[in-house]
């Protein structure tokens, strides 16, 4: 049976006491809300980009401690990243915690690997991968 | 709690009737406080669909042969109970539907399609499921009216002297909910019955949460409609039930066409049966509608009076407790309420308390309760709600509370 530290790490609940890039961007190239109907969670990712780089990113909103605390990491994990390897960290993020990629292989995630528990509450997929389908929306709407 | 003369329930005993409150939920024996979402069903329901498949099972209104007669015999037999549950002057007040939903979505349609003209105002409350909302909001599309909301006080309570300021003339129908599913609210319906029909105003009341637990008599009400879902007092899912006042039914059109609907058919045209066949299109939910019988006479015979003080009790305790913790809102502190327990925490998101709550086999509802102008109106983003049944106990009222101290350990 999952057990709830699995899910709650305590690297996921010290990033929802304080998370990281958790302000407003004014100067923002591309931005996009993201919204979890079922629950009510909403989150807004700003990025600023240099090139293809994303040279800055952060987030508002209000979210469980799944939501705030993947995006906070997330904020850390794309920061320097290009387009390209943000959206595939993405997809490697997807898999962990829809359970497609082992949780054993998580490791090449660094901290994101936090969320391998996640895995074993399906619905919780939604809240933990709510701020990632937002960023790919902001970098959408930013080369369209 | 003051002492009342109400019948006494035993409720480990009543416990028994219901095989899943038998269940382990991670490890742990389950409290359900979720039963505003939906109810759990005694083993007279449970037994009532499986033996009409078993021994009754036929098409109802249609075949001379036996069975088609016993199914329609027990259908109807239903719609008889229903009508006596409610106090209704006669079953053929009685529509069965889909849910409360269907039932307030055929009203819109039905009578909605002609009742309504440009600019003409539909009252409802700023505490309505989306249920008692949406479907006024299409009417209100179709038509060119404008749909009105009565605002709610900080407790959570209908503010009543808006509601006098927004009944004018151009309001044709009110449409308000008993119990509040997101507050606990109970609301003087009577009294906003009797103000609105003094202005010739139809009146629509959702009972889907107070049909559980209040006694509803219509005529008392004076409403003209009222809907309920089966699956909310102890019934299958599937089925609901309208109220409508007959000489309001009786001049509606259909809203959806069929099968049963009708009175004769040509490749011309039809005419259509009176009611309450004319709305009740298609084989039915003919098994759902014989456990909602069953449901109801499991309730009738233990008492309605009786569950209802012991759901009180368990609420008291419960707000008390909850209440009393640190950084916990009450969200809901209406002097009339009922059942439900809504709240938010400090700090913590519904979501995750509900997590820890379930892993304490403490089954909540977290999240907007399908009520997101309740939600903007409190300032939160979603709740988590406890919801009552008279097979809880005092023992699950701890359980909820010991989990609530773990959330905060948790979170701290």
């Amino acid at each position: 049976m999952p057990s709830l530290s699995e899910l709650y790490q305590e690297l996921i609940l010290e990033h929802n006491r304080s998370p990281r890039n958790f302000r407003e961007m004014p100067e923002a190239d591309a931005r996009a809300e993201g919204n979890n109907p079922l629950c009510g969670d909403q989150v807004r990712v700003f990025i600023r980009l240099n090139g293809e780089t994303i040279e800055d990113v952060s987030f508002q909103g209000s979210g469980c401690a799944i939501s705030r605390a993947s995006a906070s990491l997330m904020t850390g994990a794309v920061k320097g990243k290009t387009r390209e390897q943000a959206a595939a960290l993405f997809e490697r993020f997807h898999g962990l915690v829809t359970g497609a990629v082992p949780a054993t292989e998580a490791a090449s995630l660094g901290k994101l690997a936090a969320f391998a528990g996640v895995a074993e509450f399906p619905i919780r997929v939604k809240c933990a991968s709510l701020p990632w389908h937002t960023l790919r929306a902001a970098l959408a709407t930013e080369q369209s | 709690m003051t002492a009342t003369a109400a019948p006494v329930i035993n409720v480990e005993r009543l416990r028994q009737d219901f095989p899943i409150l038998g269940e382990r939920v991670r490890g742990r024996p389950l409290v359900y406080l979720d039963n505003a979402a939906t109810s759990q069903k005694p083993r007279a329901v449970i037994e009532a669909v499986s033996r009409f498949y078993a021994a009754d099972n036929a098409n109802v209104h249609r075949g001379v042969h036996t069975l088609s007669e016993r199914a329609t015999v027990a259908y109807e037999g239903v719609r008889e109970r229903v009508a006596r549950f409610l106090n209704a002057a006669s079953p053929r007040e009685i529509v069965f539907t889909r849910g409360t939903t269907e039932a307030i979505n055929l009203v819109a349609h039905s009578w909605g399609a002609s009742a309504l003209r440009p600019r003409d105002e539909i009252l409802v409350t700023a505490m309505e499921h989306h249920s008692n909302l949406v479907p006024w909001q299409l009417l209100a599309e179709r038509a060119g009216a404008v749909v009105r909301a009565v605002p709610i006080t900080d407790a959570g309570e209908l503010d009543l002297d808006a509601f006098e300021r927004l009944l004018t003339e151009r309001t044709r129908l009110l449409a308000v909910t008993h119990l509040s599913n997101a507050l606990g609210t109970v609301n003087p319906v009577r009294e906003l019955v009797a103000r609105a029909a003094a202005r010739g105003v139809v009146t629509l009341i959702d009972g889907a949460q107070s049909v559980p637990h209040l006694a509803v008599d219509v005529r008392a009400l004076g409403c003209d409609f009222f809907a309920f879902s089966g699956h909310k007092v102890y019934g299958p899912t599937g089925v609901g039930v309208l109220y409508g006042r007959e000489a309001l039914l009786e001049r509606m059109p259909p809203w959806q066409g069929g099968g049963d609907m009708i009175e004769t058919v040509t490749l011309e045209g039809s005419t259509y049966a009176p009611p309450p066949a004319r709305f009740e299109a298609g084989t039915p939910m003919i098994a759902q509608v014989i456990g909602l019988g069953a449901a109801l006479e499991y309730l009738e015979a233990v008492g309605r009076a009786a569950t209802g003080a012991w759901e009180e009790e368990l609420l008291a305790r419960a707000t008390e407790q909850v209440g009393a913790l640190d950084g916990v809102r009450l969200i809901g502190t209406a002097r009339e309420k009922s059942s439900v327990l809504s709240f938010v925490m400090d700090g913590v998101h519904p979501h995750d308390i509900g997590a820890v709550l379930d892993d304490e086999g403490v089954a909540v509802r977290a999240g907007h309760h399908c009520a997101q102008p309740v939600m903007r109106r409190f300032g939160v983003p979603a709740t988590v709600r406890a919801s009552f049944a008279f097979y809880n106990t005092h023992e699950e009222v701890t359980a909820l509370v010991r989990g609530l101290r773990r959330v905060r350990t948790i979170f701290s």
